[in-house]
């Protein structure tokens, strides 16, 4: 889509910037992620292996970060080729090398970040479950409602002044602040304290089975 | 103490799976968990792997309460789960590299103990397939080596023979025998020549609570002890009825055999052979068989959970 299609393509639209590139990772991660995460638990819970994590002397904690770990891996191994597009763009510009790296570096921050946050959901989602289809649904859902849901919630007229206020509880907010390339700890902080809500909420539901 | 288990109480929902039970297990035992499906079984021992809570009661293995030291508990314990699952798409090795790594097994001492169990359990030529390509008797072995890895000091092994055929049967007992030297094993099965050939001790669970925990031994022979009768197997060639076979003198019961013979039961093993030895001579029968019927664990096993009725 970046670089074929016409509307979208960066070659037709003249300026050097990556902007396609991150305007639209979100939305393949929305489906990518999710399925990368699907089977972490919903499969070991399936099969029943999961009896043979949970009789090993490691904490339910660090079972849950080994996978999510494992995912997260996968994430930001899929985000290197993109790297090749930086290159790309860097030696298109005229003259060479005018692109805003500040920016781009941000934005690419900023989506390590959402993507961090994507596999904690997806992560959530497969262990409230032993169906992997169930799984995926529900991590695309999930991730969905907090990326464009909570915006598309603020942006009502019926909200009105609240609306700023939601906003900020949503990712666009923060990803777009982060991708203008100034790294404003708030936005930071607030990936991380979502990521660790998640986890910790994951951690939760594994251990209601010693209710 | 290995496992002391103290009114051991576990509720699902309204069902009562465990109902107040108490056994011992000192170190060094091998314990045959024996009992009916549904009686209980698996969930003690999850309860005692730390998989499941209790709903009240104690667990203590090695002295370590299962709800205080969860994590230390399941360092002394090997566990064979119900039905072995295992990662299909991993190699042999592999696998257990990873699960040494699990307890906490590093780089040589990972190595050596996986080459151990490897050769331990006959995986050699085994160990570079995937456990999906395996047999189910190797995929047993697999599960066993997993169980061992760690070296721990306490086994518990859920139905390790389930499933497989009479060769594999043998084989895993063998290992099983051979490793459980100095360890403490508890194993569930309801084949009784496993209980018979494996262990020195039956604790049998029906329904929920404990009906027999006692030596093999003294099992059959506290059986006969409540019956006080003995079971003696007779056929003849010719035809002799049930009324002729009661009229011997000291037999109480006669009844008839499926493949042709006569069960008597009589009080005195010894005599009752000699008496009717006599008695087919004066008949003019021609004698066949002439057995005492030792009691068999099966028949002990019936007794003993027969009434707990059908389960869902």
């Amino acid at each position: 889509m970046m670089w074929v299609f016409p509307q979208t393509n960066v070659l037709d639209y003249g300026f050097a910037e990556l902007g396609t590139l991150f305007g639209l990772a979100p939305y393949v991660f929305m489906f990518l992620i999710p399925a990368i995460c699907m089977k972490f638990f919903a499969e070991e819970q399936k099969s029943g292996t999961i009896e043979i994590l949970y009789t090993r002397p490691v904490t339910d904690l660090q079972v849950i970060l080994g996978k999510y770990f494992a995912g997260l891996f996968l994430v930001i191994f899929s985000l290197l080729p993109t790297l090749i597009y930086y290159y790309s763009i860097h030696e298109l510009g005229s003259p060479k090398g005018n692109l805003d790296s500040a920016g781009i570096m941000g934005s690419y921050i900023g989506l390590i970040l959402l993507g961090s946050f994507f596999t904690a959901l997806g992560v959530f989602a497969s262990c409230i479950t032993e169906n992997q289809i169930v799984a995926f649904i529900l991590g695309a859902f999930l991730c969905f409602i907090f990326y464009d849901g909570i915006d598309a919630l603020a942006s009502l007229e019926a909200i009105g002044s609240a609306g700023h206020f939601i906003e900020q509880l949503g990712v666009v907010y923060h990803y777009n602040a982060l991708s203008r390339g100034l790294m404003d700890s708030r936005d930071i902080l607030y990936f991380l304290s979502i990521t660790a809500t998640t986890i910790l909420l994951t951690n939760l539901v594994i251990g209601s089975r010693k209710w | 103490m290995s496992i002391a288990v103290k009114n051991l109480t576990k509720t699902f929902g309204r069902q009562k799976v465990l109902d107040n039970i108490s056994f011992n297990i000192e170190e060094g035992e091998i314990v045959g968990f024996l009992g009916p499906n549904g009686a209980g079984k698996s969930t003690t021992m999850k309860i005692a792997t730390c998989y499941l809570p209790p709903t009240s009661g104690s667990l203590q293995v090695c002295g370590l309460e299962v709800t205080e030291y969860p994590l230390e508990v399941r360092h002394q314990i090997g566990y064979l789960p119900e039905h072995n699952p295992l990662y299909l798409d991993m190699y042999v090795h592999e696998y257990l590299e990873f699960i040494g790594q699990l307890h906490q097994l590093k780089r040589i001492t990972l190595r050596e103990n996986v080459r151990r169990v490897v050769d331990m359990f006959g995986l050699k030529k085994e160990q570079n397939k995937l456990i999906g390509a395996l047999s189910k008797g190797y995929r047993q072995r697999v599960g066993l080596a997993q169980a061992l890895i760690h070296d721990p000091k306490v086994l518990i092994l859920d139905e390790p023979t389930t499933g497989l055929d009479p060769n594999q049967i043998t084989e895993i007992r063998n290992l099983i025998k051979e490793v459980s030297q100095e360890k403490t094993v508890l194993f569930s099965t309801h084949i009784m020549q496993e209980v018979q050939a494996l262990c020195q001790r039956v604790v049998i669970i029906d329904n929920g609570t404990i009906v027999a925990d006692k030596a093999v031994d003294q099992l059959k022979d506290a059986s006969v002890a409540n019956s006080s009768l003995y079971t003696i197997r007779v056929s003849f060639e010719n035809s002799v009825t049930k009324e002729q076979l009661s009229n011997i003198e000291g037999v109480v019961e006669v009844t008839e055999d499926v493949e042709g013979g006569f069960l008597l039961l009589a009080p005195d093993a010894q005599n009752i052979r000699a008496t009717i030895f006599h008695h087919a001579v004066a008949q003019n029968w021609t004698l066949i068989e002439l057995r005492e019927q030792s009691y068999s664990l099966e028949q002990i096993f019936k007794d003993l959970t027969g009434k707990g009725g059908v389960r869902d």
